[in-house]
């Protein structure tokens, strides 16, 4: 058999699941931490709407080469962290480093996948021009994206699984679809930091999958990622590192560490009772 | 009119009477600018549509009134680079304001846009009735530039708007990358380091070089049209947005052309209203007539679906009725019963299968319809993609709601590939079992065994 059936993912590649426990045995909190600086260094960072705070003196230094998912309830400033980061909204206070620079002298280091719900899927444009949008960035002022750049946006959107799909205009695509070809364009940054806001938002199971490996992949190269996350269920299986959100940071550290019942009640509140209808290793993981 | 008298009466008379004029100097410069105006109008215009923006063309127009009338009373001067400076300025000021209003108060985009709108056409109003009234009425012309007079365009209106549309024009083939990256996806955009700001503002300026432009030919009331129309009608009939500029452009020339031509033969017919209804005319065409987004082509792929599904049922029964034994005859009347549709139309279907070679018809004492060894093939092929997909939907009941509505045949549409090669090894292996059991193969889904929402056989 070359599946495994588990009880609210459906259809699971054995390999993926073999991976995953692999993994989850090897320990994850105290590894020695690579030299050099931090990818994402926040110092005091506060951002504010029309005076009302929307993350309160957030400290957060990112490990390199891990996947962190941030979480929390909405309005809790996730996006808006990710927002800050990237200085698409203005910050009252407190500041950002990348690599141990400002974000703007960073920026060829960084790849950037906004809500898939953020633009306008009726665009007339087909999935390979959106890709080859991921090199914009390096070619500079008036220049045209040419055989190069197509020949790059091919090759990542092959590695999504959508080669198949390159001249499909972009709103006959579904919503996994969708969700794969704004991965091909931030793979087509070639960054070595990646935000992802809600990668996982309204993918069907198999697309998460196809994300999950990426993203594995991703830091078997050394990359680092830093994902919005709204699946609580899911974050232990996907993710290395995990901070918890709601205006001000409440927990920010390994998942088997910070992933625990104490702090996502600080950071719900009494909100959290869907998690008790979870998976056994859900429950075990908050429980601990 | 200065023009040949023709006394006609219909704009349709007035367009073939077009074909017998004398190529004059006015009717030269009218279609230059109008067809100028109706470019740059159609390629600006499809940028502002794009970014959801056509309105602020309107507003822009209107709020360029004041500006219009304001260098009138500064210069004296009926020339038109004075006054288009000034609707320039004018507009500008209005754009600002908006901007103002919506980021620093609670007042929202499009309340915005009306309360800088009908200030600006108000300010407007006074200013020319103040112009008419202390120069003597019509003195100054100015009141064309409320509904358009393409006639009243000298060769100097020429060639102002054509070097002021050049420039736009060449912007736009400049920064073609950027201002797309803009228009799909700003916040991407400003994360790559384009200064997404100053990219706005200067798109802005060219809308309102594009409405400059079109002012004293088309006027401030309707001169959006020429933004949103060919910008609606070309979007129609391409997926890529470099066809889309281009053939917006296209339209808007056409138009724009059309429309001089119609308002400087009829007697007070302005250019505004005839440019309208023509650019109008041509997007309605293309909503109900374009490839794949049109109307007609929408209900033709219904119909055509329908049939589809129908044909695909006809196949079913014969092979759900032949049980297995190849080439049996089935008689008509049975089929009639099992379908319940109208004779006639089971009669049609069944010779159009019969013409693709997939059923076979014998008049043995009654009438009779057996499988071929080509529709059972196909047959067998349509269960085995309905298997796959009814074991995908009872698996997989998080799949995006946008998905579900397409049927099986198009099932590699919806299925990413890795999806499609697990769920098929899956069947195999559940065929070979059942092989093995030497007993019935259940279809049916392992559990949840909803109703597909969509499959052959079930037409919404």
């Amino acid at each position: 058999m070359s599946t495994v059936q588990t009880s609210d993912l459906g259809v699971i590649p054995a390999t993926l699941v073999e991976s995953q426990r692999r993994r989850s045995a090897a320990p994850t909190g105290d590894e020695t931490v690579a030299t050099g600086p931090p990818p994402v260094e926040i110092r005091d960072l506060t951002v504010a709407y029309h005076e009302r705070p929307v993350l309160w003196d957030v400290d957060l230094t990112v490990r390199p080469g891990k996947l962190t998912a941030i979480v929390g309830p909405n309005g809790a400033g996730k996006s808006t962290l990710i927002k800050a980061a990237l200085g698409l909204v203005p910050v009252a206070a407190g500041w950002v480093k990348i690599f141990g620079e400002p974000f703007a002298e960073q920026r060829r280091l960084v790849a950037y996948i906004p809500q898939r719900g953020s633009v306008d899927w009726d665009f007339p444009t087909d999935a390979l021009d959106v890709v080859t949008m991921g090199r914009y960035g390096t070619l500079g002022w008036f220049r045209r994206p040419g055989k190069r750049e197509r020949q790059i946006a091919m090759d990542k959107l092959r590695q999504v699984g959508m080669a198949d799909f390159a001249r499909r205009q972009i709103s006959e695509l579904s919503g996994g679809q969708q969700q794969r070809v704004f991965l091909a364009r931030a793979l087509a940054q070639e960054a070595d930091l990646y935000f992802m806001d809600e990668p996982f938002a309204g993918v069907d199971a198999t697309t998460e999958r196809a994300i999950v490996e990426l993203l594995q992949e991703l830091r078997s190269q050394g990359k680092t990622v830093v994902a919005v996350h709204h699946d609580l269920n899911t974050v232990d299986d996907y993710f290395d590192d995990v901070a918890l959100l709601n205006v001000r940071l409440v927990a920010y550290g390994p998942v088997d560490d910070v992933f625990t019942h104490a702090n996502l009640h600080a950071t719900y509140g009494g909100r959290i009772g869907f998690l008790s209808g979870g998976p056994a290793e859900t429950s075990a993981a908050v429980a601990d | 009119m200065m023009m040949v008298e023709l006394g006609v009466s219909s704009p349709l008379a007035a367009v073939v009477a077009v074909l017998g004029l004398e190529w004059s100097y006015t009717l030269r410069n009218v279609v230059a600018g109008a067809a100028v105006l109706g470019v740059v109008g159609g390629v600006l215009g499809s940028f502002a549509t794009l970014r959801r923006q056509s309105l602020l063309g309107d507003t822009l127009a209107h709020a360029a009134l004041p500006g219009v009338c304001i260098a009138y009373i500064i210069t004296g001067s009926r020339e038109s680079l004075p006054l288009m400076i000034g609707a320039g300025l004018s507009g500008l000021v209005g754009t600002l304001f908006y901007l103002l209003i919506t980021r620093t108060t609670r007042i929202k985009d499009d309340a915005g846009l009306g309360i800088v709108l009908s200030t600006g056409f108000g300010l407007g109003l006074l200013l020319l009735t103040y112009v008419q009234n202390t120069g003597g009425s019509g003195q100054s012309g100015l009141d064309r530039f409320l509904f358009g007079q393409a006639a009243s365009l000298v060769r100097n209106d020429v060639i102002t708007m054509s070097i002021l549309g050049a420039i736009a024009l060449a912007t736009v083939v400049l920064l073609f990358k950027e201002f797309k990256l803009l228009s799909f996806d700003p916040d991407f955009a400003a994360s790559i380091g384009y200064p997404t700001t100053m990219l706005t503002i200067l798109i802005t300026a060219l809308l309102i070089v594009a409405v400059v432009i079109g002012l004293q030919a088309v006027g401030v009331i309707l001169v959006v049209a020429i933004l949103i129309a060919p910008a609606s009608a070309a979007r129609q009939w391409t997926d890529q947005l470099s066809t889309m500029l281009v053939l917006s452009g296209l339209f808007g020339a056409v138009s724009g052309a059309i429309g001089a031509i119609l308002s400087s033969q009829i007697t007070d017919l302005p250019t505004g209203p005839a440019v309208v209804l023509i650019a109008t005319t041509l997007t309605a065409i293309s909503l109900l007539a374009a490839p794949r987004r049109g109307l007609l082509w929408a209900a033709i792929s219904r119909r055509r679906h329908r049939q589809r599904v129908q044909l695909a049922s006809i196949l079913h029964d014969l092979a759900d009725a032949a049980a297995g034994e190849a080439g049996a005859v089935i008689p008509l009347t049975d089929l009639q019963a099992k379908r319940g549709v109208p004779g006639r139309l089971m009669t049609r279907q069944l010779a159009m299968l019969a013409s693709r070679g997939l059923v076979a018809r014998s008049i043995n004492g009654r009438e009779g319809w057996s499988l071929t060894a080509a529709g059972a093939e196909a047959t067998a092929e349509a269960s085995r993609r309905e298997r796959v997909w009814k074991q995908y939907m009872a698996r997989q009941m998080d799949l995006p709601v946008d998905a579900i509505h397409y049927d099986a045949t198009e099932i590699e549409r919806v299925l990413p590939p890795e999806a499609l090669a697990m769920i098929e090894a899956e069947l195999r292996a559940e065929d070979a079992a059942a092989i093995g059991r030497a007993s019935d193969v259940v279809a049916g889904p392992p559990r949840r065994p909803s109703r597909p929402t969509a499959r052959p056989g079930q037409a919404p």
